[in-house]
């Protein structure tokens, strides 16, 4: 991706443009990690019952 | 290659700060696996017909190249921005699996400790750090949660790995419940199989990180957030020091004496965690009440508490401080050893409890480190000053191990001993921590001879 412009600084804190939701990107990056430990934390507490069974 | 620049990483305006931590995490969660190669560790014992000590070597190899390359890599890590860096950590990560591959399929143990252990601990170290200093520059103002995230899934890479490559080396050897049996191992050529497809899955997970990782534009803040309205405290700089500045000072060693001590203190239980809760909850007739598939589910929940550690504490510092939080870490943490050593074979729920909230607080210690070397040294030069701090981690890998095993050497075998034989080495930790915990009120702003002048920086900027 080309270089863009800057961000304007906004004097009181924070910038002037808007956040861009990107929603599409968001929900495909936090599934891309979030699915995978999900599937680790899942399997790891299964076996963790037999402590307290 | 010049797509990799830091130049060409500028995010535009407008950019979702929130696309930052999954790019992250996708570099964490597979240098995670780190964690995880006990899974194999028996298939290649029996692959190369070595003992433990030579095949271990190749993880204590993988884990020295991590602080060494964090250390020497880092000022490069922090000129060539996240991008480039986290490509060349891709690039050794993947290759190192491929080269042990070689080693294994070739029986050359030599190709296995040069691939996994040198070329991947290279990958290991240098992805550690990549990304951090880039989300402590997105997360202003929340440095600790933003390092956390990251850091978190280093703890859970593991997770993921390890029943994941359970499940392909089943798949490799054909595995049938009926005829392998419960005692079933690995063979050689399906640890081979699997390290080519960890190389090649691992380094198209990382490269999602390469292409979505991206720096703020200079003088860019949160919208809403005004730094002049944050809580001010003395332990917080608005000044920088540079990589070379910082390990002159005492602060530096004290932060790297306090992460070296609270990692050699968890590194007491991991190390010995599973043969560890059998004993303290072994009969006077010498069986114990735990089974070795109850100790996997309590070494699980250590790797939970790990994990978690890793992001709640760390997000807490973010509002009590960070040299309070690290003062719970250690005094908390000597304070919980000593209700373990002492009341921990009364009652498993006491025990687990314990031991999992003492190595929510090892990781914890390892996520907070970042923010509070940019509490102390600024942002300019974190990453570098973050890879010589992990120095500290190399060096407890090494103290705590031998001072478990020394201590516990003395007492029994592992595994055959009972909750007193662990009073020794279990007292020995709360010592450490104490020690440490006393280094840490002594940490202190760092003196201004140190800081960075402004046209130093405004040429730094500039350069970059």
């Amino acid at each position: 991706m080309p270089a863009q412009p800057h961000d304007a600084v906004n004097p009181a804190g924070g910038t002037d443009v808007p956040v861009i939701p990107a929603t599409g990107r968001l929900v495909f990056g936090w599934l891309l990690v979030g699915i995978p430990l999900a599937y680790g934390v899942v399997t790891t507490l299964s076996r963790v019952g037999q402590l307290f069974g | 290659m010049n797509w990799l620049d830091r130049s060409r990483s500028i995010a535009p305006p407008g950019f979702n700060r929130w696309l930052i931590p999954p790019a992250a995490l996708a570099v964490h969660l597979c240098i995670g696996q780190a964690y995880a190669t006990s899974v194999y560790k028996s298939a290649l014992i029996g692959h190369f017909g070595l003992s433990q000590t030579a095949i271990g070597i190749i993880f204590s190899i993988a884990i020295v190249m991590l602080g060494l390359s964090a250390a020497i890599m880092g000022t490069w890590v922090e000129r060539s921005g996240p991008r480039k860096s986290m490509f060349v950590a891709a690039s050794f990560w993947g290759a190192g699996f491929l080269v042990g591959a070689a080693g294994i399929f070739t029986s050359q143990l030599w190709l296995v400790y040069l691939g996994y252990g040198f070329i991947g601990g290279i990958g290991l170290g240098i992805g550690y750090i990549s990304p951090v200093s880039t989300l402590m520059k997105w997360f202003p103002d929340r440095p600790g949660m933003a390092t956390g995230m990251a850091i978190m899934g280093f703890g859970g890479g593991a997770l993921i790995a390890s029943p994941m490559s359970t499940a392909l080396l089943k798949f490799f050897d054909g595995f049938d419940p009926a005829v392998d049996g419960a005692d079933w191992i690995a063979s050689g050529s399906s640890v081979g199989k699997l390290f080519l497809a960890l190389g090649v899955l691992y380094f198209a997970v990382m490269m999602y990180g390469v292409l979505n990782i991206r720096v703020p534009a200079p003088g860019w803040m949160p919208r809403g957030w005004d730094p002049s309205k944050a809580k001010v405290s003395a332990m917080v700089t608005t000044a920088h020091v540079s990589a070379a500045n910082a390990i002159r000072t005492r602060s530096f060693w004290l932060v790297w004496a306090v992460l070296f001590l609270n990692v050699t203190a968890g590194i007491g239980i991991l190390e010995q965690a599973s043969p560890m809760i059998q004993d303290f909850f072994r009969g006077a007739d010498g069986n114990s009440a735990v089974n070795a598939a109850v100790a996997a589910g309590f070494v699980g929940m250590l790797s939970i508490g790990n994990m978690a550690g890793r992001f709640i504490w760390s997000s807490a510092s973010d509002v009590i401080g960070r040299q309070r939080i690290y003062m719970v870490y250690l005094g908390a943490g000597a304070l919980f050893y000593v209700v373990l050593a002492f009341f921990g074979g009364s009652s498993m729920l006491l025990f687990v409890a314990m031991a999992v909230v003492i190595i929510s607080f090892y990781g914890g210690s390892f996520a907070t480190a970042p923010a509070y070397l940019k509490d102390l040294f600024g942002t300019f030069q974190v990453g570098a000053i973050h890879g010589r701090l992990l120095t500290a981690w190399s060096a407890a890998g090494i103290a705590g191990p031998l001072i478990v095993n020394g201590l516990l050497d003395a007492q029994g075998k592992p595994g055959t001993m009972n909750a007193h034989n662990y009073l020794p080495v279990l007292l020995t930790m709360v010592g450490l921590l104490v020690i440490g915990f006393v280094a840490s009120t002594l940490i202190r702003p760092v003196d201004a001879k140190y800081h960075e002048p402004e046209e130093e920086l405004a040429s730094a900027r500039k350069g970059s």
